[in-house]
């Protein structure tokens, strides 16, 4: 069991190699943009995942407070440190492929501005967790959770819903939408990696906030005996 | 500026990130685990 720690780093490390090569090597080169349009297969993957997190989350918080576990708690706070890191890729990402591609870092478009509020969202929630004083901040932070989540199906339907500059949706776009074939595979190899990256994160992440969570209430048992001595 | 340097600073944002993240939580959890070591140590004289 010990071992298992490692070897998922390494094994996950081994794919994200590999799949990072398919992505600047062996991924034909795209027509209009050229080169810089591989940051694809890491800007879209990572929003997959930080999208995914976000869903942990959601389901995480609202088993919490049906149920009280702590164990949900720990995963709900787990998946929404991670969801952050991942929705920060896609924020740094995204303007350093805008620049060659439209000519600016930034624009105030639907997907980018959900996309950054979604992000200020769950910063926000984190700030919650961490600052929060009282025995109700687990239950209060799940319920900003739920209300938080209504932002993620916003930023999918946002370049469906209005016309912005960031590109319509490459896949599941409807009629003319989609990638080629060459292109698919190592884009979904990415997604594969990312996704196990991303699992990984949060598995780390739980772990740490259960033993957190142990030593915490280790500390207040031995306080507690201490009084009643 | 070359377009390939906005594919490079991209490539090295997310590793850095990444790769940063997951050390940080390996240290935390290498810190925890020595808490809680230092935590049993202190209640063992208790317990005897």
């Amino acid at each position: 069991m010990k071992k298992l720690v490692p070897f998922s780093i390494l094994a996950t490390l081994a794919m994200l190699g590999l799949t990072s090569y398919l992505a600047l090597a062996v991924a034909p080169t795209e027509a209009t943009m050229g080169d810089v349009q591989r940051i694809f297969y890491y800007h879209v993957p990572s929003a997959w995942v930080a999208f995914l997190c976000f869903l942990v989350n959601f389901v995480a918080s609202a088993i919490y407070l049906w149920k009280r576990s702590p164990a949900s708690d720990a995963l709900a706070a787990a998946s929404a440190e991670v969801g952050v890191v991942f929705c920060s890729v896609v924020l740094l990402t995204g303007p350093i492929w805008a620049r060659p591609v439209w000519g600016i870092w930034w624009t105030w478009d639907a997907r980018l501005t959900t996309t950054l509020v979604l992000w200020l969202i769950y910063v926000s929630y984190l700030v919650l967790r961490r600052f929060a004083a009282g025995g109700q901040t687990q239950a209060l932070a799940a319920a900003f959770a739920i209300f938080g989540f209504i932002d993620v199906p916003i930023v999918y339907m946002s370049i469906r819903w209005f016309r912005t500059q960031h590109p319509s949706p490459v896949i599941g776009g409807g009629p003319g939408s989609g990638l080629a074939p060459a292109m698919a595979h190592v884009f979904l190899a990415n997604l594969a990696a990312f996704t196990l990256m991303g699992i990984l994160f949060m598995w780390l992440r739980y772990k740490l906030q259960m033993k957190e969570q142990a030593i915490e209430s280790a500390h207040a048992q031995a306080a507690l005996k201490g009084v009643a001595q | 500026m070359n377009p390939i340097h906005f594919l490079d600073a991209a490539y090295l944002v997310a590793w850095v990130v990444y790769l940063g993240y997951l050390g940080r939580i390996l240290l935390c959890l290498k810190r925890v685990e020595e808490e809680k070591k230092e935590f049993d140590r202190s209640r063992q004289p208790q317990l005897r």
